[in-house]
């Protein structure tokens, strides 16, 4: 389980983007294509390497209800496995 | 209608200054009279991204042969897709990297023979190691992510930790481990490059030790040996799913080896678009999904995981495209792979490397 203190940053090499063929936000990079659901558009948004988790959890807060920092967490580190981004502290 | 691919494999060229004996590109290269112009491959990244494309790998032969090389990656950049180059480093001075990165290249993928540059060399068949050694220094001094690729045989499996330590002093992000699949040039030195039992064994660990061991810094990629496995691999992820090569001619091909099968009927971008091939040509739709298969495939739960395993092995091993790949344990072929590797494993006489060349 990913510490809501930990600070997640897009790794060097990935791309954003927003796919109009498959109308859904994309990340790329060397291994292959993340097409991402709205949710997890929102939050590999903010992986910007100055919010932590937490942070993250709370500002996404004020978009949707009922978010919860563990499926943050949750999918900060399935992200991570798939290295798309990257985790300090 | 089928889902849309991800990837674009466009192998600019077949020139390439090293000539590996385990090449993937076909044993009847391409000359460059027969090459696509600029113009084409600017119309293919323009069709392959209204297909869905999102990553084009600029690969060849070696791509940075083609002058246009810069033109098209700006394209491709552009048109939003993640722009992959492929290369051995040879030709890759500060100043042209440095304006490929500029113009959009996102990744590199550096291939490497070997080792040690004596390894290297012979392997590649010409003095490419010092120059690769620098090319991964310009990379990373762009700040662009590096990908050591190292495809592997019986001549450099022994050398599996050295090859891990050497990538990680070139300072790859990722290190791609292949074990060598045979097809084109790989398959006329079959002899020359199947690795043993043993060595395979004992590369294993130590591939996996370092995977460990680098979590986080290299991540490593193995690809394994497929004669060896009871299964075949998942090749391409099943055919015309996810990925179309474009070959330097303008071929479409749904994998690139894909002219091993003579029978199939390839179409070119000069006379269909991307899209009609994708959906609709018979050379995609030949294997795509299940619908295909015989058994043991079409009643094998693993036809999920496996789909089959590879076309092109099936129709070079048993001359039947739409046979189950033969290294498939359930394969009523299995025992001509068995035969291969008992003959051609060891051999009393080691055979000498056909390197690439163009005929």
């Amino acid at each position: 389980m990913l510490a809501l203190g930990a600070v997640p940053r897009i790794r060097r090499g990935v791309k954003r983007g927003y796919d109009q063929i498959r109308s859904a936000h994309v990340v790329l990079f060397p291994e292959g294509v993340l097409v991402l659901n709205e949710t997890a558009a929102s939050v590999v948004a903010l992986c910007d390497g100055v919010r932590s988790v937490g942070d993250i959890a709370l500002a996404l807060g004020d978009e949707y209800a009922g978010v919860e920092p563990a499926d943050v967490a949750e999918l900060v580190a399935r992200l991570v496995d798939r290295r798309v981004v990257d985790v300090d502290g | 209608m089928a889902e849309a691919p991800f990837g674009l494999l466009a192998e600019l060229t077949h020139r390439c200054p090293l000539q590996c004996g385990y090449c993937s590109n076909p044993v009847e290269l391409v000359r460059r009279d027969a090459e696509l112009p600029t113009e084409d491959w600017l119309r293919v990244f323009d069709q392959a991204r209204s297909l869905g494309v999102l990553q084009v790998h600029l690969s060849g032969g070696e791509p940075l042969l083609r002058p246009d090389l810069p033109e098209l990656v700006a394209h491709a950049n552009s048109l939003g897709c993640y722009v992959n180059l492929v290369t051995s480093g040879v030709g890759l001075s500060r100043d042209r990297l440095h304006d490929l990165a500029g113009r959009g290249v996102d990744h590199v993928q550096l291939s490497l023979q070997d080792a040690t540059k004596a390894g290297n060399d012979r392997i590649a068949g010409i003095k490419a190691f010092d120059r690769k050694v620098e090319a991964a220094a310009l990379i990373r001094a762009e700040g662009l992510p590096l990908t050591v690729n190292t495809v592997l045989h019986r001549q450099n499996l022994d050398n599996v930790a050295g090859i891990i330590a050497l990538a990680e002093r070139l300072g790859a992000e990722r290190l791609e481990l292949a074990n060598t699949q045979y097809y084109g040039w790989a398959l006329r030195n079959r002899a020359a490059l199947l690795p043993t039992r043993d060595q395979l064994a004992a590369a294993g660990p130590v591939v996996a030790a370092a995977q460990e061991r680098l979590r986080g810094v290299m991540e490593i990629v193995y690809v394994i040996a497929d004669y060896h496995e009871a299964h075949p691999k998942p090749c391409m992820y099943g055919w015309g799913a996810r990925q179309l090569t474009v070959a330097p001619d303008g071929s479409v091909l749904p994998c690139p080896a894909a002219t091993v099968i003579p029978t199939l009927p390839v179409e070119n971008v000069r006379d269909s678009s991307l899209h009609d091939i994708w959906h609709d040509s018979p050379s995609f739709t030949a294997f795509r999904g299940f619908d295909w298969m015989r058994d043991p495939c079409r009643s094998c739960p693993r036809k999920e995981v496996d789909f089959g395993g590879c076309r092109c092995q099936a129709f070079q091993l048993t001359g039947d495209a739409a046979a189950t790949d033969p290294v498939c344990s359930l394969s009523p072929h299995r025992s001509t792979v068995d035969l291969i590797l008992a003959t051609e494993v060891a051999p009393a006489v080691e055979p000498a490397v056909a390197m690439r060349r163009m005929s």
